[in-house]
């Protein structure tokens, strides 16, 4: 290999030479007297940068509480026939103690824990905290923009994410528990508050709560959209986007186009509970007694929330998927291999999406015909999965890696998509789905593709855009030993699971107790409740390192730690209001030049230099 | 707001743009019911019943409402003032009088024994309408601000009031082109 020329850049005089000067800074009006006190400065604040941290600290508040959820009724599974009074000071009557004092977890509580551990996770934290936190932290300042398009609207899709939230954690108080139907929210289950104890006032909240969520959910995305479109600096076309960008366009087109559908579902629900209309509800009994409801078909909600589910999931990974290349390339020292192929496999993902909705019912009683169109289009998302799996795998080929923590969450990431999507392909095809429809085997199969890999791109991204978040880097070492043993636990807590679910152990079931067949899997339940607290307790360390580091972390000391080449390296340590002093960057490159011409790399905002060939 | 963020690859202006994705948000949500209806229609067990006649002036007033504020917004950019700020009130009187015929047409309905809770094939028409109608309120909310500024603001021609009226003026007939499209489409199904 020849010498590579290192190099050091000035991004300041660069700009200040060729930047496009917008006279941002001239109006008086705003500029510095702008957002002066702490209110308007950290807490109602139209800055996307505050924004960002807001999303992901709430975020982080969330999966706490998720993950301790799952702790609880990981006890329930693996420790049956241990006693939990030592809980009852913090759940209170959810936890039965009896005249021996042996404390059991009361079933309805159980399936509270369940629904609400998987609303959460799926909405607040993967949905909210991943691309809440990065598309705003990140959109202005990789395409060379001054804010988003409309701040107000994009603080405005902060506080309504947290006033969902509210009800949503007031929910958790209620006497008759939480909604309790499973994240899914089926019919009937769902749609008749006298179902069971959870589909009272628990579900009420949790559907305000979600209709909250998803007008925060477009108030951003419409916003995230608009300034990709229309606010790019000069130079940057969208062959020059990082890939995280075209990643969260296309997240937030998704998005768009498939919340609105499951607010019209969650619409008729809510009709049917409060007004009686019967959308999906028929023939019903509840106590021997038959309901006046008729005519309606759940199975209708299935498709309204499917619509939605499925492109969900890829509202959840792509944002992920996105943060993984940029980091991947950066710390790979190589441009991203494939970048065409890279953007087309997004945008195919995001339109296949919206075509396998119905692979979520193949035992709902649909027409098996209808259900092959279903399998086939399921089946084709696993090319543009694949080349995406590929092009990151030789990126990473005869790469000059630099295994710092970003990376190895990055390279974790694509571990779990792998091994998570190969399960995906079994699922897809219907005759095998039948069998493992409703087991561990789906649980297994969507905690390793979506909850895990999702989990470790964000992770990645954290640890990679935290200096410039706060200025201060996070601690190498507690992040290897968090990503380690994050590694080790999440295999062990979800590889088992896939063995369980092909031996028929079906998912949502509170006990086994009755099941002698599945009493052989009492060991592996117990393994894996073990490694799920293992798991939990390494988050500790995470949260320490991120809150610690925030006010004591190794201070950033020169504006590129990275040494990588999108425009977010350009500004100060701190970026202020506006994100660069003067002048915008202009845009003269794509953002993937790494070790190109035996130089180190090139900055996007750095010019041509005669004579040289450039990839876009 | 606008200056600041003024770029060379502007070439709509951001909130003209935050809008129409506003509205293809607005067109799922329709999309949705209306392939719900559809779905369900097909399941069978579906009661056939008269649409109110009064759908059809629903229909007449909201286009005329329409007109009015196309009319006030050419008087602005005219500096025909009167045209203005009276088509402005009209287009307002007259989407009010779309709720109220709307109201009349729910009571109709209610009146021949289609009820709200009876065979979906009711439900449907109350729960679109309704929706409808709850969107038509938000825009009269944004008509009630553009008569503010017509009456208030001293009468001038400035860039950042007429892609403001501009807004109001396309919302206002996204949401008649809505009430088209659920007419027709409840009338064919
Ligand atoms: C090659 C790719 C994939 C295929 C073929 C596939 C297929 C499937 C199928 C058929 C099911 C339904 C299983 C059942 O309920 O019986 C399923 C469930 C699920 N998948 Fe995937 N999947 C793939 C990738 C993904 C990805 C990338 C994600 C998320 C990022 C994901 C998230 C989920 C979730 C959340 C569920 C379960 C939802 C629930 O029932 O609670 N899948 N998958
Ligand atoms: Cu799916």
């Amino acid at each position: 290999m020849a010498e590579i020329k290192e190099v050091t850049y000035q991004p300041d005089s660069i700009i200040e030479e060729l930047g496009y000067d917008d006279h941002f800074h001239d109006h008086g009006h705003d500029g510095d007297k702008y957002q002066v006190g702490f209110v308007s400065k950290y807490i109602f604040s139209t800055d996307h940068k505050i924004i960002a941290k807001q999303y992901l600290i709430t975020g982080i508040i969330w999966a706490i509480i998720a993950a301790g959820m799952s702790v609880i009724f990981r006890l329930q599974l693996g420790f049956p026939e241990e006693s939990m009074a030592w809980l009852r000071p913090l759940l209170g009557k959810w936890i039965v103690v009896n005249s021996e004092g042996f404390g059991t977890l009361a079933p309805e509580f159980y399936y509270a824990l369940v629904t609400i551990h998987g609303t959460i996770l799926v909405f607040f934290v993967l949905t909210a905290g991943l691309s809440g936190t990065f598309s705003n932290f990140l959109i202005p300042l990789q395409i060379g923009a001054r804010d988003m398009a409309s701040p107000f609207l994009n603080m405005l899709s902060y506080w309504f994410f947290f006033l969902a939230g509210l009800v949503m954690f007031l929910s958790l108080f209620v006497s008759t528990g939480p909604f309790s139907g499973g994240w899914v929210a089926y019919p009937p289950l769902s749609a008749l508050p006298q179902a069971m104890s959870g589909s009272g006032v628990g579900m009420d909240l949790w559907l305000m709560s979600l209709v909250f969520f998803v007008v925060s959910v477009l108030l951003g995305g419409i916003n995230y959209i608009t300034t990709i479109l229309n606010l790019r600096t000069k130079g940057m076309t969208m062959l020059r986007l990082p890939l995280t960008i075209w990643s969260f366009l296309v997240t937030a087109i998704i998005g768009l186009l498939s919340f609105p559908v499951l607010v019209a579902g969650f619409f008729l629900l809510i009709f049917d509970r409060t007004i009686g209309t019967s959308f999906y509800l028929s023939d019903i009994f509840i106590g021997g007694e038959a309901l006046n409801h008729t005519g309606g078909s759940p199975v209708l909600y299935q498709h309204l929330f499917w619509f939605l589910g499925h492109p969900e999931v890829y509202i959840i990974i792509l944002p992920a998927m996105g943060i993984v290349s940029e980091v991947m390339s950066t710390h790979a020292r190589k441009p991203i291999f494939g970048y065409k192929a890279m953007i087309v496999s997004i945008a195919s993902i995001g339109f296949l999406s919206f075509l396998v909705w119905a692979h979520h019912m193949f035992v709902s009683g649909m027409n098996p015909f209808i259900a092959n169109f279903f399998i086939l289009f399921t089946l084709i998302i696993a090319i543009p999965s694949a080349i995406k799996v590929f092009n990151w795998l030789t990126t990473l080929y005869q790469g000059d890696l630099h295994l710092r923590v970003p990376m190895l969450f990055a390279i974790g990431f694509v571990s779990f998509f792998i091994s998570g999507g190969l399960t995906g392909l079994f699922l897809g095809n219907a005759p095998i789905d039948i069998q493992v429809h409703d087991t561990y085997f789906v649980v297994g199969h969507f905690h390793i593709v979506m909850g895990v890999a999702a989990f470790f791109g964000m992770w990645a991204g954290v640890y990679h855009w935290f200096p410039k978040m706060y200025g201060r880097f996070m601690n190498e070492t507690m992040g290897k030993i968090h990503f380690w043993l994050t590694l080790i636990s999440a295999y062990m807590v979800f590889w088992p699971m896939q063995y369980l679910g092909i031996a028929g152990v079906p998912r949502r079931y509170y006990s086994f107790d009755s099941f002698q067949t599945f009493s052989m899997f009492d060991g592996m339940n117990k393994v894996i409740t073990v490694f799920a607290i293992i798991a939990f307790f390494t988050q500790l360390i995470f949260i320490f390192n991120f809150f610690y580091s925030i006010f004591y972390g190794r201070k950033v000391k020169s504006k590129n730690p990275w040494k990588a080449t999108t425009l977010e390296w350009s500004t100060d340590i701190h970026p202020g209001h506006g994100n660069w002093e003067g002048k915008l960057p202009t845009v003269h490159r794509w953002p993937y030049d790494y070790n190109i011409d035996q130089v180190e790399y090139k900055p996007q905002y750095v010019p041509v230099s005669e004579g040289e060939e450039v990839i876009h | 707001m606008t200056t600041k963020y003024e770029h060379t690859n502007t070439t709509i202006h951001p909130m003209m743009f935050l809008l129409w994705l506003g509205m293809a948000g607005i067109v799922m949500l329709f999309g949705a019911l209306t392939s719900a209806y559809i779905v369900r229609e097909s399941a069978g067990n579906w009661l056939e019943f008269q649409l109110p006649k009064l759908f059809l002036w629903n229909t007449a007033v909201i286009l005329a409402s329409s007109v009015a504020l196309h009319a006030a917004y050419i008087g602005y950019k005219k500096r025909r003032i009167t045209t203005y700020r009276m088509g402005l009130v009209i287009s307002f009187a007259l989407g009010l009088l779309f709720l109220a015929l709307q109201y009349m047409a729910w009571n109709e309905l209610f009146a021949r024994g289609i009820e709200l809770t009876g065979n979906p094939s009711g439900s449907f028409v109350y729960v679109m309408t309704g929706i409808h109608a709850l969107h038509l309120v938000s825009g009269l909310m944004a008509l009630g601000v553009a008569i503010y500024h017509a009456f208030k603001l001293p009468y001038e021609i400035t860039q950042k009031r007429v892609n403001r009226f501009k807004l109001v003026l396309y919302y206002w007939h996204f949401l008649a082109g809505l009430w088209i499209y659920l007419f027709l489409f409840l009338n064919i199904m």
